[in-house]
């Protein structure tokens, strides 16, 4: 990625002021939360003082309480399971239909390609009655395997469009040594796509799922920390920014690999 | 073997072995592309007729038995003085969000793709609305728009908006509600627009930029008249998912309003399912979500216009 240099000082104050306000903007809430995280039972309800200085000692109480006292690590563990398998599944069926559509198809794999793209509009909201029922037929309501059953249904066509936009960049015939490498960073991409897809999802996750030990991170973190009008603030706020950092970390690492994944796609289109 | 033979061999060889290719590859393409297809068969088209047929029925979660009625529950979804609003609530909602992402994501995508001191740490904090899990996210703007700890009171109160002691109701007065579910929903979207905005930056080449500074053109010039327009195809894309995930999204309303106060925030999406399942009703909120179809196709045209465009040139 080639970062142009602003030449003028005007141009590089203007780069610094708005990297700061954008800084602010998306980093703010967690500035907020990861103060709250840290803060008192007694600091927490109090209006009088700067709400930006802790009034009394930091306390990793309510993250040890998180960590020990409720079921959270074991929603982390499964949020990932269901993130592998469904990135296995998807790739595994995705790839090679991508192949087939940017190499293979004639005017009937457009159409079917046209059909697959379309599937990617059809809103959550609309299927997860008619899907709880089907999970219920094949018997595997309220495990996590009925997310892994349904969550590939949402990243099929948004990576086989990636995918095919990939392979049909390349122009390489039908090798694959040659093909897969060229490949890779939208491979990349699509991993990430699927797996932030299966992290973000709480209307499935919600309808599916019932007991604690299969809960995901959306579901279960609200679930046990949110009584009726009590909220367990501090542990909440912990149980957000335990998950965002590591994975922001990660993601940002992979940035520039990331956007070379998307960039395959973009320079044809 | 003499050369003459061994060509003549060749020449017979060449297009015998491209058909037979050609043959299996007929073959080849179908049975790629089946797996994936009788899996988006099963897990989206399955449950879609079934969503028409519940819209076309009266069912509702105490009984599961299908009772054909035609557009009666559609009728009755209209008819309900609430859609008005929820209709015009979700446009609201997806234009403005939608257009504060654009414009914010050229703007965030300019600033990270230049070098600056410190660029990681920024990127780093854009991402994070993007990796945390939204309902756990809302959870932080819920209580960050408190209506009486939120930090925001403290600022207003400094700068005499509100008298000292006073605080702001964010999610209990129709406009602030509204605009605080967009402004979470700008602010969890613009990640994934900035990451795909930054790749249609890097696809340009600098040389183009580089040559119209030579010829005297000035940052605005070469702006307005050389980047935006070459950018602008990636825009689009990013602009036409971005509506097609927030028109049928509910998130941000769930966790931050439920709807309200009254029905201020409430979208389609939401109201489909406090219709459906809290009320019980599956045949209106199947109905009321299958009111966004005709909108989503359009979008859906849209898309398929550019990505065809995009493949002639």
């Amino acid at each position: 990625m080639a970062a142009a240099q602003p030449r003028t000082i005007r141009g590089r104050v203007a780069i610094y002021l708005l990297a700061i306000g954008f800084a602010v903007f998306s980093g703010f809430p967690f500035l907020w939360a990861a103060l709250t995280m840290v803060r008192q039972d007694s600091d927490l309800y109090v209006t009088t003082h700067n709400p930006f200085v802790l009034a009394k000692p930091p306390t990793l109480g309510h993250i040890t309480d998180l960590l020990r006292n409720t079921p959270y690590l074991q929603f982390i563990l499964n949020n990932i399971v269901i993130g592998l398998a469904t990135v296995a599944i998807t790739l595994g069926l995705s790839l090679p239909a991508a192949y087939a559509l940017a190499r293979l198809s004639g005017r009937w794999g457009e159409k079917v390609g046209i059909a697959i793209f379309l599937t990617y509009l059809v809103p959550p909201t609309l299927l997860f009655l008619p899907l709880s029922r089907l999970i219920t037929v094949i018997g595997l309501q309220d495990s996590i395997w009925s997310l892994v059953v349904v969550y590939p249904g949402f990243s099929i066509p948004r990576d086989i469009e990636e995918q095919a936009q990939v392979d049909g960049y390349s122009r390489l015939g039908a090798v694959v040594r040659t093909v897969f490498p060229l490949a890779l960073p939208g491979i990349f991409t699509v991993v990430v796509f699927t797996f932030t897809l299966t992290m973000q999802d709480f209307i499935y996750a919600l309808a599916f799922v019932s007991s604690s030990s299969s809960m995901t991170v959306s579901v279960g973190v609200p679930t046990v920390l949110i009584r009726g009008d009590v909220f367990y603030w501090q542990s909440l706020m912990a149980s957000a920014i335990i998950v965002a950092i590591p994975v922001a970390l990660l993601y940002n690492v992979f940035l520039g690999r990331f956007i070379r994944g998307f960039t395959l796609g973009a320079v044809k289109g | 073997m003499t050369v003459a033979q061994r060509s003549a061999g060749e020449i017979t060889m060449g297009p015998r072995r491209e058909r037979y290719l050609l043959d299996s590859e007929r073959l080849l393409g179908p049975a790629l592309m089946a797996p994936a297809v009788v899996y988006l068969v099963l897990v989206v088209g399955y449950p879609l007729v079934l969503a028409f047929l519940y819209a076309f029925s009266d069912v509702t979660t105490g009984s599961q038995s299908l009772h054909f009625v035609g557009f009666q529950t559609f009728i009755a979804a209209v008819e309900d003085p609430v859609f008005l609003t929820t209709l015009r609530n979700t446009f609201v909602f997806t234009a403005i969000s939608q257009a504060l992402v654009v414009i914010l994501s050229t703007i965030l995508g300019f600033v990270l793709t230049a070098s600056f001191r410190g660029r990681w740490f920024v990127r780093f904090l854009v991402l994070l609305p993007w990796t945390t899990p939204v309902a756990l996210s809302a959870v932080i703007w819920l209580w960050m728009l408190d209506s009486i700890f939120s930090p925001f009171d403290w600022f207003a109160q400094l700068l005499h908006i509100v008298p000292p002691g006073g605080h702001i109701i964010f999610l209990g007065q129709s406009d602030l509600a509204m605009g605080s579910v967009i402004a979470l929903q700008t602010w969890r979207i613009l990640p994934l627009a900035t990451v795909i905005l930054m790749a249609g930056l890097s696809a340009i080449p600098a040389e183009v930029s580089d040559a119209a500074e030579v010829d005297g053109a000035g940052f605005w010039r070469r702006l307005f008249g050389i980047t935006l327009p070459l950018l602008s195809p990636v825009m689009t894309v990013a602009l036409l998912f971005g509506i097609v995930f927030t028109f049928t999204d509910m998130a941000a309303v769930f966790v931050l309003t439920g709807g309200g106060p009254g029905n201020a925030t409430q979208v389609l999406a939401s109201w489909a399912f406090y219709k459906g399942i809290n009320g019980g009703n599956l045949a209106v909120g199947a109905a009321d979500a299958l009111i966004m179809f005709p909108v989503l196709l359009g979008l859906a045209a849209i898309l398929l216009r550019i990505a065809s465009r995009a493949e002639v040139s």
